[in-house]
């Protein structure tokens, strides 16, 4: 499957992915009022990753072996049959945070409002995901490997 | 800098962009802040910002309108009486002097001869430089023909535009990997200038031409030899008469290794060649080059166009210069001081015209090609150079605008927000090669299809036939001595 993968080496830190990211996961997609009025239920779901010069954009690995699918108590961790990706439903989740403990990547957020897990979802139905898209330096790239 | 605080959502991508400290963030009012004075006008915010919020302007003036005195002069005397130091300024003349080109127009075919469809039929854009024979010579055998004169040594351009000398330590390494990278994918050439051939250029170096300047950072036998050709550097259209200066602060441990120096000291070119008072001088250099490549490669010589350029490249084709390159005023640099990058040298227009003319007078111009630089901004300035006589052009600044600079003149100050003219890892990092390497070879597909349509509406179905064409261009707004010296007549005068 299509995977996000990181180039440090590239990473400006400018976290332009995050603003994306957020956006896209607001309400209205609109980025001023996004920013403005949905603050308090928005956020995104990448986060940049900043030690010294070094920073890079972490979201969800998808794992082959997600631990966050096995460890979930509510069967909200799904694997989407058509995709591959490692999904979240946000219905059944029940905010035990269980994922949150065995991701290896960090990448398993609490949801800002709701007591549920939230996570990348590859931005699902788009070609490729906003974060990808967005970034001015090319540094995550959406392919194969 | 002015920011619309209707747009602004505080997400500080600008505070993390700016390496001049401009903008600033207040986490107890969640409100990011600006501070103009600081504000160099390189765009990086504007171009990151995403929601448009910020724009930049010029400062408005706060000195009493006066047309010879005027803000820029009145600052700088402000600062020089502060400091006692010379001005300095990076990137080619910025004055506004008459450009030539934007007074010379091109021909077309109509009706009498026809113009020639560049999708349709072929249309040749390939270049060779290098010294070509008085005469070719055949003999016959087995009833075909086999030349029997010995080639001198030839660079195969795909497309008649080269990269400029640009140094690694001047330029990031990112910014060099992408101009060798995108030389080799478009099939022409970049120039190391006096920076070394660093380890990661290896694998382009059949693309690369390596300088040898007054200073002869990174210069031994292995690096003459893994270029394609190599250029002496004679001068430099910024700054002509003057030599380089790179700051030890950007002479870090690679910047160190490849120009073969040691690490923090600062690398002072001399303004001459200290072996070259004289054309016999430089002859020697030449010759002790051709040896040391086994007569292989061309050997170029860059001048910067001064007064006296043509008798000057006459010497440089007679003491041995397979390709001349010449640098007009306009040519750009890291670093110059402003009076010289402002008011030393000429136009590259009329150094080329003078330089064709003489060298055809005397009977040489097939002895060297010829490659025009300084100030080249798209294809019609490099249609009108080949028209003027040049065999093909070197690009800098274009090269650099196509990587993402913004022309804010700052590349002097290490602090480059593009990731270009810097050594910061923070900043260089910005510049990613893959990135960079494709808007360059994209620049230069657009140029070398523009090229083609220009060729074709002139009815040419090849460069070579434009090459000192100069029937082909007409001059709107040009003095008349001037067109004299650049052999193109008024438009309006036919054939």
């Amino acid at each position: 499957m299509k995977r996000i993968f990181a180039r440090e080496d590239y990473c400006l830190g400018c976290r332009l992915c995050e603003i994306n990211c957020l956006v896209k996961h607001s309400r209205s997609k609109k980025i001023v009022k996004a920013f403005r009025r949905e603050r308090d239920t928005a956020a995104p779901v990448v986060q940049v990753e900043e030690s010294g010069r070094v920073s890079f954009a972490l979201q969800c690995r998808h794992c082959d072996d997600a631990p966050c699918i096995e460890a979930c108590i509510a069967g909200a961790m799904c694997r989407d049959p058509k995709t591959n990706a490692v999904l979240c439903d946000e219905d059944r989740c029940v905010g035990c945070w269980s994922c949150i403990m065995v991701c290896p990547a960090g990448a398993v957020l609490r949801g800002k409002t709701r007591k549920v897990a939230s996570k990348c979802d590859l931005c699902a139905g788009e070609d490729a995901p906003v974060c990808v898209e967005g970034c001015p330096n090319e540094a995550l790239t959406y392919e194969e490997r | 800098m002015e920011r619309d605080p209707e747009r602004c959502i505080q997400c500080q991508v600008c505070v993390r962009q700016c390496a001049n400290d401009v903008h600033e963030y207040d986490a107890s009012d969640d409100l990011v802040s600006s501070e103009s004075s600081r504000c160099v006008g390189c765009h990086r915010c504007a171009t990151l910002c995403p929601t448009g919020a910020i724009s930049i302007r010029e400062a408005e003036l706060d000195f009493r309108p006066n047309a010879n005195w005027t803000a820029s002069a009145i600052r700088s005397i402000y600062k020089q009486a502060e400091g006692g130091g010379m001005l300095l300024t990076g990137m080619g003349n910025d004055r506004p002097y008459a450009s030539y080109w934007d007074r010379m127009v091109l021909n077309a075919s109509q009706v009498t001869n026809p113009s020639i469809d560049p999708l349709r039929e072929p249309m040749e854009l390939v270049t060779y430089l290098g010294r070509k024979p008085d005469k070719v010579e055949f003999e016959g055998r087995n009833g075909k023909p086999s030349l029997t004169t010995e080639l001198a040594p030839q660079i195969e351009l795909q497309v008649p535009v080269m990269f400029s000398a640009m140094s690694y330590g001047s330029i990031s390494l990112n910014a060099s990997i992408a101009l060798a990278r995108a030389a080799q994918a478009a099939g022409t050439f970049a120039n190391t200038g006096e920076g070394g051939l660093h380890r990661d250029i290896y694998p382009y170096a059949g693309n690369m031409i390596v300088q040898v300047a007054s200073g002869r950072f990174g210069v031994d036998a292995d690096y003459l030899n893994r270029a394609a050709a190599v250029e002496i550097k004679i001068g430099q259209g910024a700054k002509p008469g003057i030599g380089g200066h790179l700051p030890g602060e950007k002479v870090d441990a690679a910047v160190s290794q490849t120009r073969m120096i040691p690490e923090g000291t600062d690398a002072l070119s001399p303004a001459p060649h200290h072996d070259i008072y004289s054309i016999e001088d430089l002859r020697q250099l030449i010759f002790a080059i051709k040896e040391a490549t086994v007569y292989a490669k061309p050997v170029f010589v860059k001048i910067a166009a001064v007064h006296n350029v043509a008798a000057i490249a006459s010497g440089c084709v007679r003491a041995g210069a397979d390709v001349v390159a010449i640098d007009g005023f306009r040519g750009g640099t890291g670093a110059a001081p402003t009076m010289i990058r402002d008011h030393v040298g000429i136009p590259i227009e009329l150094a080329l015209a003078a330089v064709d003319d003489r060298l055809r007078e005397e009977g040489i111009r097939n002895r060297a090609s010829l490659v025009a630089a300084g100030g080249f901004r798209s294809s019609a300035d490099v249609v009108k150079a080949i028209a003027l006589g040049a065999d093909a052009v070197y690009i800098g600044t274009a090269a650099l605008v196509a990587m993402g600079c913004h022309l804010c003149q700052k590349c002097y100050t290490g602090k480059c927000n593009w990731g270009i003219a810097t050594q910061d890892p923070i900043l260089t990092k910005r510049l990613n090669p893959d990135v960079a390497a494709r808007r360059l070879t994209n620049l230069l597909r657009g140029w070398s299809h523009e090229i083609k349509e220009m060729l074709g509406g002139m009815g040419i179905n090849a460069v070579e036939s434009l090459r000192g064409n100069r029937e082909h261009l007409r001059a709107v707004g040009i003095a008349a001595n001037e067109l004299e010296v650049l052999g193109v007549k008024p438009a309006g005068v036919g054939a």
